[in-house]
């Protein structure tokens, strides 16, 4: 296997792509990217060379014939339907371009690796979850709807490659939820709404991970040997009632058999991208254990859960109902005004006495 | 003179002066005795035997009776002096020491001369001035002084914990562990609401601390009764008092299902009742407390009381032997009675996919009391920490061994039963 890398990224106009293409462009070790989407990328990029194709167009195919492609990075995957325009074009999209893109890898005997953004959706949300999902542990019920079947079938399919083409590494990322990119967005649009919706008598745990941490791993099983599953999060957990609060928001808790009535009403309101599968995360939560990530990749994730979504809040300037200024405020004051009393106190005591 | 009153007061001694009142005064030498001269309230003669001259105890008393702490405080006290003496009982505060039985004495002693002065409270009064002239009232105010300022502080202190706990809450400034364990909720303002149910209401006496582990992971096995799981709430909390260690329980899926109790449960420290959630637990080096009983111990009749259901599949064994990690048996007494269940409305809680629909005693007293009655009764708790069982001289590979996990599932069982019988035999009430 050689150490200089020609490499294939599709979904290049994505925010993450174009940082892991500008990351890579850095690097000595790669020699040429490739990158694909239908899409103009709107990032600055140097080295990058850009085909606009579909991925189901076998154009692909004969992209990775010419340029001696060795590394496929599949990054083109949709979660939301509207970035797609509708469920059915998302699915195809996502799916049908995945066994595509497998099928042209299949037939060209350049490619030794295959990296898959895929995403913790995979492992559904239930009320019988484990604490945290390992790469190995199979959930009661895997997702049948949305994002999470899509991507459970894409997984499929990845592995059913790695099968056939036995020579060639296959390396799954399962990301927790983005904050701050296109990738995942669904569940950063609640936070575009006046209030954040949640479900009335529950609080699921969430998990994060931060566009740096995430194009710090593509890079590394990119230009490294890592076959493999890994799951891929920042440190620590978050209550969504916590985020909330964190980002200064209200929260309007929706009783569970009308859930889904204000789902589609937001939906249509066209204000976030609410679907079903996300309503049981919004129940349940999920929570992935990263131990392997840290130990066969060796990456420590700079940003933490709760560092990464302070960043989103950040940067996204999410406008908070109640300032945490203020509230530090009123704590300082309240402190200050015991404080003074108290030595108000002492120095009348003291006066008294002497 | 408590007893006094009630001496005269009592029933036979009414009975007697009926009966002789009846029988025309005709007994001898009951006759003879003369009665009281005063006259009650409604004015009519009293009927009492005359005692002291010529009233009768209860006359006497009220006649002699002293003045009133109002009046008797020295005139050169401070106002915020005589609030606080007055507050306290009289034990402690020497100038009231003889002016005992304020409510009931005090209330009748409309008739009360001023000229006669009890003994003892006039010797009281005269050593407090024999202080005051040789020291001063500088002191005893310099104290109250001090102790107010004290006060103050402490208030102080609590109010700007409160702010700071309330800050936490509204900005989120607070670390929740990978289970969701919400500690500085869970410390800070749920445990201080259970507290007084503990303390006050079910007045738990808890035994055998010492074999709860001072540090490193075990797994705490109890009884479950009382058809809500207030007893895991209970032992939760009493745990955290006498150690200071968390104990993470482990919940049916049902918990985590329920709107509300499912978040709750999360944010206390509860987890799933999964071997892989257990694992990790306790080779965190936490302590984790089971209920492996579950609902078949919760939602048993009344007259199945303390009789254990069965022990799961003994799972809770083979987790305490993979981690390695010694069992402490927990009986607890009390939590039966709480919710006496008379019936078990079994289609209804099918029909619900609950598992059991419990019709308790108190039920029937809500068309009487209204929905007070549906609280729980304030049984008597014990609850008593067993020798711990140790599992390193079975080695971790034991977890495997389905013979050894029943035979150790059967012995913690029995431990419990037999700690159940005794502390039950060792009771004088349910209440009490």
């Amino acid at each position: 296997m050689t150490d200089a890398r020609r490499v294939l990224i599709t979904g290049i106009a994505g925010r993450l792509a174009g940082q892991l293409a500008r990351a890579l462009e850095q690097r000595d070790d790669i020699l040429e990217i490739v990158g694909v989407d239908v899409r103009e990328p709107q990032h600055d990029l140097r080295r990058t060379e850009f085909v606009r194709a579909d991925v189901r167009n076998p154009l692909v195919g004969r992209v990775i014939e010419a340029s001696a492609i060795d590394t496929v990075v599949h990054l083109s995957t949709v979660a939301t339907p509207r970035a797609a325009g509708g469920r059915s074009r998302m699915k195809e999209s996502n799916v049908i371009g995945a066994m595509q893109l497998l099928a042209a890898c299949q037939q060209a005997p350049t490619v030794e690796r295959f990296v898959l953004k895929s995403s913790a959706a995979v492992y559904g949300s239930a009320h019988t979850d484990p604490v945290s999902f390992r790469e190995r542990s199979v959930p009661d019920a895997t997702p049948r709807q949305g994002y999470g079947q899509d991507v459970a079938e894409i997984e499929g399919y990845v592995r059913a490659f790695g099968r056939r083409r036995k020579d060639v590494d296959v390396t799954i990322l399962r990301f927790a939820n983005f904050l701050g990119g296109q990738a995942d967005g669904a569940f950063q649009s609640l936070f575009n709404l006046p209030v954040v919706p949640s479900v009335l008598g529950f609080d699921p745990r969430l998990q994060f991970v931060h566009e740096d941490d995430a194009v710090q791993v593509l890079e590394r099983v990119t230009s490294g040997d890592h076959p493999g599953i890994y799951n891929v999060a920042g440190d620590g957990v978050l209550y969504l009632s916590q985020c909330i609060r964190l980002a200064g928001r209200v929260a309007a808790p929706v009783p569970l058999p009308f859930v889904s009535a204000v789902a589609s009403g937001v939906r249509r309101s066209g204000r976030a991208d609410v679907t079903m599968d996300q309503l049981r995360f919004l129940q349940f939560g999920r929570v992935v254990d990263t131990t392997r990530m840290r130990t066969r990749l060796g990456i420590e994730p700079r940003y933490s859960t709760r560092q990464a979504f302070e960043d989103f809040v950040r940067r996204r300037r999410v406008r908070g109902v109640v300032a945490r200024e203020e509230v530090v405020r009123w704590e300082r004051e309240l402190y200050d005004f015991l404080q003074r009393k108290g030595q108000d106190r002492f120095l009348h005591a003291q006066r008294d006495g002497g | 003179m408590m007893e006094q009153h009630a001496e005269v007061i009592s029933m036979a001694e009414q009975r007697a002066a009926r009966d002789a009142r009846d029988s025309g005064a005709t007994r001898d030498g009951v006759s003879d005795r003369p009665r009281c001269q005063a006259s009650t309230a409604a004015d009519r003669p009293c009927r009492n035997y005359a005692t002291d001259g010529p009233l009768c105890r209860v006359h006497a008393v009220q006649q002699g009776e002293r003045p009133t702490p109002s009046d008797a405080s020295p005139p050169d006290e401070g106002p915020v002096e005589h609030a606080r003496r007055q507050g306290r009982d009289d034990a402690a505060a020497p100038a009231g020491g003889g002016s005992g039985d304020p409510a009931g004495a005090g209330s009748r002693a409309g008739s009360g001369d001023d000229g006669s002065s009890d003994a003892t409270a006039g010797d009281a009064y005269e050593r407090i001035a024999e202080e005051v002239r040789r020291r001063g009232w500088r002191m005893a105010i310099d104290g109250l002084a001090a102790l107010d300022a004290v006060d103050s502080d402490a208030l102080a202190e609590e109010l700007s914990t409160l702010a700071g706990f309330l800050r936490r809450r509204l900005t989120g400034d607070y670390d929740i562990d990978d289970f969701g364990f919400d500690e500085d909720l869970t410390t800070n303002l749920l445990m201080p609401l259970v507290r007084p149910l503990h303390r006050h209401y079910w007045r738990v006496a808890s035994h055998g601390v010492e074999h709860l582990p001072a540090d490193g992971g075990g797994l705490v096995v109890a009884n479950h009764a009382g058809t809500l799981p207030l007893d895991a709430i209970i032992t939760r909390l009493d745990i955290f008092d006498q150690t200071g260690r968390h104990a993470r329980e482990l919940g049916a899926d049902l918990v985590f299902r329920t709107p509300f109790i499912g978040e709750w449960a999360r944010k206390t420290g509860a987890t799933l009742a999964s071997g892989n959630d257990a694992d990790r637990l306790l080779t965190a080096g936490e302590l984790v407390a089971v209920w492996p009983e579950g609902f078949k111990g919760l939602g048993k009749p009344w007259k199945d009381r303390y009789k254990l259901q069965r022990f799961g599949r003994g799972g809770f064994v083979a987790t305490a032997l993979r981690a390695q990690v010694p069992i402490v048996p927990t009986a607890i007494v009390g939590s039966e009675e709480i919710y006496p269940m008379i019936y078990d409305l079994r289609l209804l809680a099918r029909a619900l996919g609950v598992p059991y629909f419990p019709i308790v005693a108190q039920m029937f007293a809500v068309p009487v009391f209204g929905p007070l009655a549906l609280l729980p009764l304030p049984s008597k708790w014990v609850i008593e920490y067993g020798e711990p069982i140790d599992t390193t001289a079975f080695g971790p590979e034991a977890a495997d061994d389905p013979m050894t996990v029943f035979d150790l599932t059967d012995r913690v069982r029995d431990t419990i039963q037999n700690m159940l019988h005794r502390n039950l035999m060792g009771r004088r009430s349910v209440f009490l």
